[in-house]
């Protein structure tokens, strides 16, 4: 059965320079579980974009919270939950479109929650307007090598 | 953070470091400027000491690209490791702009 092995739980302002800030910290939790560069790299961009999306488009660039949960567990499941009191996504299903977005002038992308697909195994979002979004990153470790 | 080199016409925009919504503005702003100042005819991007790239390095290279196509500047991005090559492939990129895998092992 699955044992819950560590968990990280934080929260920090939405200031753009907290982006590097949320990958170091998911880096060092998830050190612990030794993955593969790989791994590691594919988990720290696909939090990147999610922290992101809460400080460009949750809350506009203004100033909020941004609540980030990282659990570990036995059978080797990384978990990353991020979190914002935002505006919420209208449609998560169109937000989710590849080369979508919301904001054409600020040169974004639209590819945030296809590089979170891409390097997760899952990506739950769930989103209410004006209450906010909370994007769930699921990542299977590959097995350690005995 | 970025360095750059101006010879003949071609300007070499070094990045180094991260590349993620923090960093691309600046990015942006002072690589537009010597556009501007410079004039090239060639605007090179080397991304060969990106420690990291999130999707803002894809806005980035496609707003620089869309400048100098649109001031008919040539324009390639060079020396890319592959995950960089991985995240622009995801969004088509290298159909449309020049882009140079790095060659040798850092």
């Amino acid at each position: 059965m699955k044992k819950r092995e560590n968990i990280l739980e934080t929260k920090f302002p939405s200031l753009s320079r907290n982006e590097s800030l949320a990958r170091s910290l998911v880096s060092a939790f998830i050190m612990q579980s030794d993955p593969t560069v790989s791994e590691l790299s594919d988990i720290k961009c696909a939090v990147s974009e999610a922290v992101t999306n809460s400080i460009v488009h949750g809350y506009k660039e203004q100033s909020g919270t941004i609540y980030m949960r990282i659990e570990s567990s036995s059978d080797r499941i990384i978990k990353i939950e991020i979190r914002d009191k935002g505006c919420g996504i209208e449609n998560i299903e169109t937000a989710m479109q590849p080369l979508y977005t919301s904001d054409p002038e600020g040169e974004r992308s639209g590819m945030g929650f296809t590089v979170m697909e891409t390097f997760c195994d899952k990506v739950r979002v769930v989103s209410k307007k004006g209450k906010g979004t909370k994007v769930v990153l699921i990542k299977k470790l590959s097995p350690k090598e005995l | 953070m970025m360095e750059f080199d101006y010879s003949q016409g071609s300007l070499v925009v070094y990045i180094r470091g991260d590349i993620d919504h923090h960093t691309a503005k600046k990015i942006r702003e002072e690589a537009d400027m010597l556009l501007v100042q410079l004039a090239p005819e060639k605007l090179i991007l080397d991304l060969n000491d990106v420690s990291f790239m999130d999707s803002s390095g894809l806005g980035l290279v496609l707003g620089r690209y869309k400048k100098a196509k649109a001031a008919g500047i040539d324009f390639l991005v060079t020396n890319c490791d592959r995950r960089i090559i991985q995240i622009f492939e995801m969004a088509g990129i290298e159909r449309i702009i020049s882009i140079e895998e790095r060659i040798t092992n850092k």
